[in-house]
């Protein structure tokens, strides 16, 4: 793989750029791998990188309906926070925001992990009083959190309205000075270099249409670019997970609802942080370009058309200019969906099945791009290992059958 | 400095002279300018300066598909950013400045930057910036990204109404196709609205003109208007349809000479689309100075403005549309020469004027403003050139309902494919070029299979002949003009893989800008496909997504803001409270007394020892009254209820608990059974909502529908309730007529009277521990009950109860309050109600969860007490309570209600701890925000726990 740099960078600067190549090959699929992983997003190119650099499983491939990062990878708005409630959240969103610090270097691909901080408001005594419980269950696990009130509010962001006689003051707010936002392209691009340079074929435009099980073991995938054997199949499909579990007779409790997000117009830096409001059901950022990237709710009903209808963004427009009435004057630039698979108790499935040797790596629903790295680098060991380690044990499926759910519903609205 | 006004024409009102400021400099320009057409009068080249090397800009369009003129521009105290000078109108007194620059777009001190752009190709931040972090970086980054700047200290008002709006046929585009639709479906009667973003019909023959039966095309545009009209249709203008939404909703913008914007919310019969097509560049080296304009944008500049855009004119074009630009030019009296990249055409044997054959423009000349054109060997002075690459149909709308698309080689552009049940496209916008195929097009669409209206002469070829970029072009060829993207850039995308059109967009920000690639996009997937060796339809188009053209936030949220964002629900007796100087407070959407009184926390401490004391009057108004109806009424209640509800006896209420299909506790309330066939859910203020559409899924999933009814009519009654040792006494001092029975009922006991002819409802729930009187009429009746209800009170030494107090009395008695005193983990058995799930045998929400390993296990968090010294401050609530755990702490649960109790003296406490009904008695450490605590385990109930009040 050849390095990037400032160096490298002017070098090729001054040849007209004409020396770089591929950042990843784009190789046809061939027709046995030791494991193959369906699903070109973050969490699927993540499994394949780990696997290839931390279980030396080279002859594997990723393979991609569309083009990678088509689907809720590039979609998501990438806020990443770990100041989750239960224990076994907080244990797998600190595992990847702990690899998220080095990530950059490590794939030598810059993401633009920007840890700005995200800021949890709270606008009444009631969540004022919840959120603080939550910084205690945060730093007894390690997570770091604080709590600030309205005029540190205002001085670490102070776009931020505290009068007290508005429709939601603000009262104060959590922070998470790690949390932040990154580059969500730059991720899947660079997990995909860095697979590729250890040897994983990223194999794109081809869609697995079928799984093929011998005695309840996988022994390959049919796809639109042929048949592939393979003794391990690894489901990382967001919003289509249930269509591939369906592939070898797995119902999923998982439902795929479309989720909406935005871009105003690009302005001059007006926001520093990640604000989220579960009372005004609203988030916002600043993307580096100066788009504000706004997000909100799920549409209730279930769909597969990567678009929402209009009355979510009629809310969500309604939020921000509730929350921060000066961006007012701004306009809408973009819209869009995303297709997210949800759990009953909101909190993802990584876990082997009843049919050895498949995988299932989703149920994520609006927040998993926080996790891309943890969850590909457990992932990739309960492939490697057949056997979950601690951090991805608690998602297992049997949780629907014991009931250990992990229910973070309960604990936030907005949950990104 | 090169374009400038003519003495007459155009449609701006010269009698009006409009002052305003460009980057500071006075100028001048008239009403019915744009911004744009104002600044290219003045003989402003420089509008602004592109994203990222800072290359000056000027204007290339002269409406929304213009990528270049970007300005921020103050007017009446408040600053709007990014509006884009070609399409806001020009005011007097407006101060524009041009965005990324500073001071001035023509004195631009980052210019320089695009010395060193060759460091800087597309992608280079992915490249570095890596060491020693990001954010080391990034402020400087951000600082120089993003476009204009918003005025912190304006926040603009929520005035943007919006409007639903039905008809037959809705027609976007007041164009030639659009109106002859429009015209041909009034004629069979049909309700039209027809929207167009300009502000009078006509589209492009606005400038373009053209004799349409038989006489100037204005005649019979007005006509056609008319005879919308005449069949009640309606015709906006200033009006952008942005967007189509699914069922094939469609959004508009109206933006009104007078008043706030609007949105319309469209729903159509059937939509025709007739946005008309944009013209594209022409790909070259410098094809992005100052003075390259669009040729069709000169001639709407001319006609509508009388604005020339130079004096020394190079028109280069592959196609013949550009020709009458270049004859209306010439005949204004600028010095025009014309470059064809074809041969021979209709168009150019016709022309008067030079034509260079088979020629194209190489380089355009000149460092910040154009000087000339390079075409092979041939080099023309020229002030100006204007281009015509061609014309892309505007299909966004189509697209964004889902429309397909094919790749047309004779007109070198994607039309629309295949048809779409309520949608269709004509005129330019469906590849009907010229002004008689638009016609005929937009007329058949319209319904009419008769003649189309005729047409005069003009406007007959297009004969374009593809000009893509050359990706072996020299120089830098810019395709993405706001963003900076070259031909070049494309080609490094290509190189390193980035391939697939969205890796190429996403890449390299092509299209990505405000203009979302109105421009750029056909001629980046042109350079990819010849770059890569695939056909133009082999790489196909990015997604298109809502909105058309940037719709300002406002118009979206419309009014809801501050109290109409989410409105608090209101009590009928609210007046009544707030004559009673009640502290209001929300508590789930409603607006309820916190206490009575100017000193809120005496208050609270009055009230609760009153209520225990004497007599508390409670306005409970907003507990659910949701009435279940009919044969199978209590099965349905059976289902949704923990507890049976089918053992209930007419006349009794049952207290439940309501859980979710994983058997966490969802709410809890009182169930009342008023006939064999009539129930009430009683649940609490906050789940009334839940409640009822849980009702109504069961109702509709498990159950016949027309055996059981759902009626929530919990808006429609008043509930007072009296609660306290003397809460009889009062009901019988000032309610004489009051049936004795209704005094003597039972607790948890029900019966239906009247008062005063009103009906009224009595049940004896509790929710403070003490003899209880719930007392529910219809809202009409609620304010003369209060007043009889509280005129008791004083002599009682009873007092108004407001919802602080409430809540301690309830605390006192460990009565949880769901999602308060539970959690997303709280099962009914770790609230110590077993009974039901031990005993029932048939089916009801939540069961199956009640009998997992984990709700059967050991450790589940339990409700229970905590006490602390007397003397201590009641714990936070949120605090923690811990166990030492591999030398961490490990939390074992957490406080969820704390009060300082005024009857018992001492605080008081509720948590959800681990096996707490087990650690009775035994002491646990808390932590909260960094302090710590010690608290005794206790039993919930503080406060009676013989339950010996309620029939005191
Ligand atoms: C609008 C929006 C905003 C969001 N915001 C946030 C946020 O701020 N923070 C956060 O943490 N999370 C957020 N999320 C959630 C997050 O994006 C997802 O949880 C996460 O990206 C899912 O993992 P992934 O990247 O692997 O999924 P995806 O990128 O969806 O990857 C799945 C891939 O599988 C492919 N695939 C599917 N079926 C097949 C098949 N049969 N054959 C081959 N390939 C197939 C798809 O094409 C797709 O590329 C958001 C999501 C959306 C939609």
């Amino acid at each position: 793989m050849a390095k990037y740099s400032v160096v490298s960078l002017i070098r090729e600067g001054l040849r007209g750029h004409a020396g770089w190549r591929r950042a990843w090959r784009n190789p046809d699929p061939r027709p046995a791998y030791d494991a193959v992983i369906i699903g070109g997003g973050g969490h699927g190119l993540a499994t394949a990188y780990y696997l290839a650099k931390a279980h030396g499983l080279t002859d594997i491939a990723v393979i991609e309906k569309g083009w990678i990062g088509g689907g809720n990878a590039g979609r998501n708005t990438s806020i990443i926070r770990s100041n989750y409630l239960f224990d076994e959240s907080a244990a797998i969103y600190n595992h990847a925001l702990t690899l998220w610090k080095g990530l950059g270097r490590e794939l030598n691909f810059n993401i633009m992990m920007s840890h700005r901080g995200v800021l949890n408001l709270a606008h009444d005594e009631h969540e004022g009083r919840q959120l603080k419980r939550r910084i205690e269950a945060n730093r007894l696990n390690g997570v770091e959190a604080e709590w600030l009130d309205a005029r540190e509010v205002k001085s670490f962001c102070p776009v931020i309205n505290i009068a007290r006689d508005i429709r939601y003051p603000v009262l104060g707010a959590t922070l998470q000075r790690s949390g932040g936002v990154n580059r969500h392209d730059a991720v899947i691009w660079g997990y995909a270099r860095a697979a590729d340079a250890l040897g994983v074929d990223i194999v794109q435009q081809c869609e697995v249409t079928g799984i093929r099980t011998e005695n309840g073991q996988v022994t390959g995938v049919d796809t639109t670019r042929g048949a592939i054997r393979t003794p391990k199949v690894a489901s990382v499909t967001s919003g289509h997970t249930s269509i591939i579990a369906g592939m070898v007779g797995l119902k999923l409790p998982i439902q795929s609802h479309p989720l909406q997000a935005l871009v105003s117009e690009p302005i001059k830096p007006l926001v520093p942080c990640v604000i989220m409001s579960n009372a005004v059901h609203v988030y916002c950022s600043q993307s580096d370009k100066g788009e504000l990237v706004i997000g909100a709710g799920i549409d209730a009903y279930n769909s597969y058309t990567q678009r929402g209808s209009l009355n979510i963004i009629e809310h969500q427009m309604a939020s921000l200019c509730e929350l921060l009435p000066v961006v007012g004057r701004l306009r809408m630039m973009r819209q869009w969906g995303g297709i997210v698979d949800v759990c009953p108790d909101a909190s993802p499935i990584i876990s082997k099945t009843p049919v050895k040797g498949f995988y299932i790596n989703g149920g994520w629903g609006t927040g998993g791009w926080k996790a891309t790295p943890g969850s590909g680098h457990v992932f990739a060991d309960l492939i490697a290992r057949d056997e979950p380690n601690a951090i991805a044990a608690p998602f297992a499926l049997e949780r629907f059958h014991t009931g250990a759910l992990v229910a973070e519903h309960g604990a936030a609205a907005v949950a990104h | 400095m090169s374009g400038y006004r003519l003495s007459d024409g155009g449609l701006t009102d010269r009698g009006t002279t409009l002052r305003f400021s460009f980057d500071g400099t006075a100028m001048s320009g008239h009403s019915g300018d744009t911004i744009a057409s104002a600044l290219l009068a003045n003989g402003v080249r420089i509008v602004g300066r592109s994203f990222k090397y800072h290359r000056p800009r000027g204007l290339w369009g002269a409406w929304v598909e213009d990528p270049n003129g970007i300005v921020d521009v103050a007017w009446n105290g408040r600053t709007t950013p990014n509006l884009r000078a070609t399409t806001e109108p020009l005011i007097n007194g407006q101060e524009v400045r041009s965005v990324n620059a500073a001071p001035t777009a023509a004195g631009d001190r980052w210019r320089k930057l695009d010395l060193v752009s060759r460091f800087l190709p597309a992608g280079f931040y992915y490249k570095t910036f890596m060491w020693p972090r990001w954010e080391r970086y990034e402020p400087r980054i951000r600082a120089l990204a993003g476009l204009g700047r918003l005025d912190p200290g304006h926040e603009p008002a929520a005035d943007c109404a919006q409007v639903n709006a039905r008809c037959d046929l809705l027609v976007v585009g007041a164009g030639p196709a659009g109106l002859a639709a429009a015209r041909a479906a009034a004629a069979r009667g049909e309700t039209v609205l027809l929207v167009d973003d300009q502000d009078a019909p006509g589209g492009a023959l606005r400038w373009r003109g053209g004799t349409i039966a038989g006489s100037d095309w204005r005649d019979w545009a007005e006509d056609a208007v008319s005879t919308i009209k005449a069949a009640g249709g309606r015709v906006l203008f200033r009006t952008t349809a942005y967007g189509v939404y699914d069922h094939g909703l469609v959004c508009a913008w109206r933006r009104r000479e007078a008043g706030p914007d609007q949105l319309w919310r469209i729903r159509p019969g059937r939509t025709l689309l007739a946005a008309g097509a944009i013209e594209r560049p022409l790909t070259f080296a410098d094809n992005d100075r100052p003075g390259v304009m669009s040729a069709d944008a000169a001639l709407r500049y001319l006609r509508l403005y009388a604005v020339v855009a130079g004096r020394r004119i190079a028109v280069a074009t592959n196609n013949d549309a550009a020709y009458p630009v270049a004859a209306a030019l010439a005949q204004a009296g600028a010095d025009v020469s014309v470059l064809d990249s074809r041969d021979d055409s209709l168009a150019m044997a016709e022309c008067a004027l030079a034509v260079e054959r088979n020629t194209l423009p190489s380089a355009a000349l000149g460092q910040e403003d154009l000087t000339g054109v390079l075409a092979g060997d041939l080099r023309l002075e020229a002030d100006t050139l204007l281009v015509s690459g061609g014309w892309t149909p505007t299909i966004h709308l189509w697209r964004h309902a889902g429309g397909g698309l094919r790749y047309d080689e004779r007109l070198a552009a994607f039309l629309p494919e295949g048809g779409m049940p309520a949608m269709r496209v004509a005129g330019a916008a469906n590849g009907a070029f010229g002004l008689a195929a638009a016609l005929a097009d937009g007329h058949a669409a319209g319904g009419d299979d008769g003649p189309a209206p005729p047409v005069g002469e003009g406007h007959a070829s297009y004969a374009i002949r593809p000009a893509w970029p050359d990706p072996a072009g020299s120089g830098r060829a810019w395709i993405d003009q706001q963003s900076d993207v070259t031909v070049k850039d494309v080609a490094l995308a290509a190189r390193e893989g980035f391939r697939s059109v969205e890796h190429l967009k996403r890449y390299t920000t092509l299209g990505m800008a405000t203009d979302q690639g109105k421009t750029s996009n056909m001629a980046g997937l042109a350079a990819m496909a010849s770059i890569t060796g695939r056909a133009i339809p082999e790489v196909g188009t990015t997604t298109f997504r809502p909105p058309y053209v940037p719709v300002p936030l406002p118009v979206i949220a419309g009014r809801r803001r501050g109290q109409l964002f989410n409105p608090p629900k209101r009590l009928e007796l609210e007046g009544r409270h707030r004559e009673a100087v009640a502290g209001l407070r929300e508590y789930g959407g409603w607006l309820r007394p916190s206490w009575y009184g100017a000193d809120g926390a005496a208050a609270i401490d009055a009230e609760a020892r009153a209520a225990r004391r004497a007599v508390g009057l409670l306005d409970a108004s907003p507990l659910g009254k949701i009435e279940v109806i009919g044969p199978d009424a209590a099965a349905l209640l059976d289902f949704e209820c923990y507890n049976r509800v089918s053992t209930l006896k007419v006349g009794r209420a049952r207290y439940v608990l309501m859980l979710t299909e994983a058997g966490i506790v969802y709410d809890d309330g009182v169930v009342m059974r008023l006939a064999e066939d009539r129930f009430i859910v009683s649940c609490s203020s906050a789940h009334v909502a839940g409640v009822r559409m849980r009702l109504e899924e069961w109702r509709q999933d498990r159950f016949d529908p027309a055996r059981v009814f759902i009626h929530d009519a919990t808006a429609h009654w008043a509930t007072i309730a009296a609660t306290g040792p003397k809460s009889r006494d009062l009901l019988e001092a000032t309610l004489p007529a009051l049936p004795r029975q209704a005094l003597d009922l039972a607790h948890m006991a029900v019966t239906e009277t009247a008062l005063d002819d009103a009906p009224l409802r009595i049940a004896r729930v509790s929710f403070t521990g003490e003899r209880s009187y719930e007392l529910s009429v219809p809202q009409s009746a609620a304010a003369a009950l209060w007043d009889r209800l509280t005129a008791g009170l004083a002599t009682l030494g009873g007092c108004r109860l407001g919802l602080e107090a409430l809540l301690i009395l309830r605390a006192e008695k460990g009565y949880p309050i769901i999602g308060k005193d539970t959690d997303g983990l709280t099962m009914p058995h770790d609230l110590g109600m077993t009974g039901p799930m031990k005993k029932r045998e048939d089916e009801f929400a939540g069961r199956r969860a009640l009998f997992t390993p984990q709700a059967r296990g050991a450790d589940r968090r339990q409700l229970v007490g905590l006490a602390v010294d007397e003397s201590a401050e009641p714990l936070p609530t949120g605090a923690h309570g811990y166990a030492p755990s591999g030398g961490r702490r490990r939390s074992i649960g957490y406080v969820t209600s704390s009060y300082l109790s005024p009857e018992l003296g001492r605080p008081i406490a509720l948590a959800l701890i681990e096996n707490g009904r087990e650690r009775l008695g035994e002491r646990i450490p808390l932590v909260h925000l960094d302090a710590t605590f010690e608290a005794m385990v206790t039993s919930p109930v503080a406060y009676d726990p013989a339950g010996m009040r309620l029939d005191a």
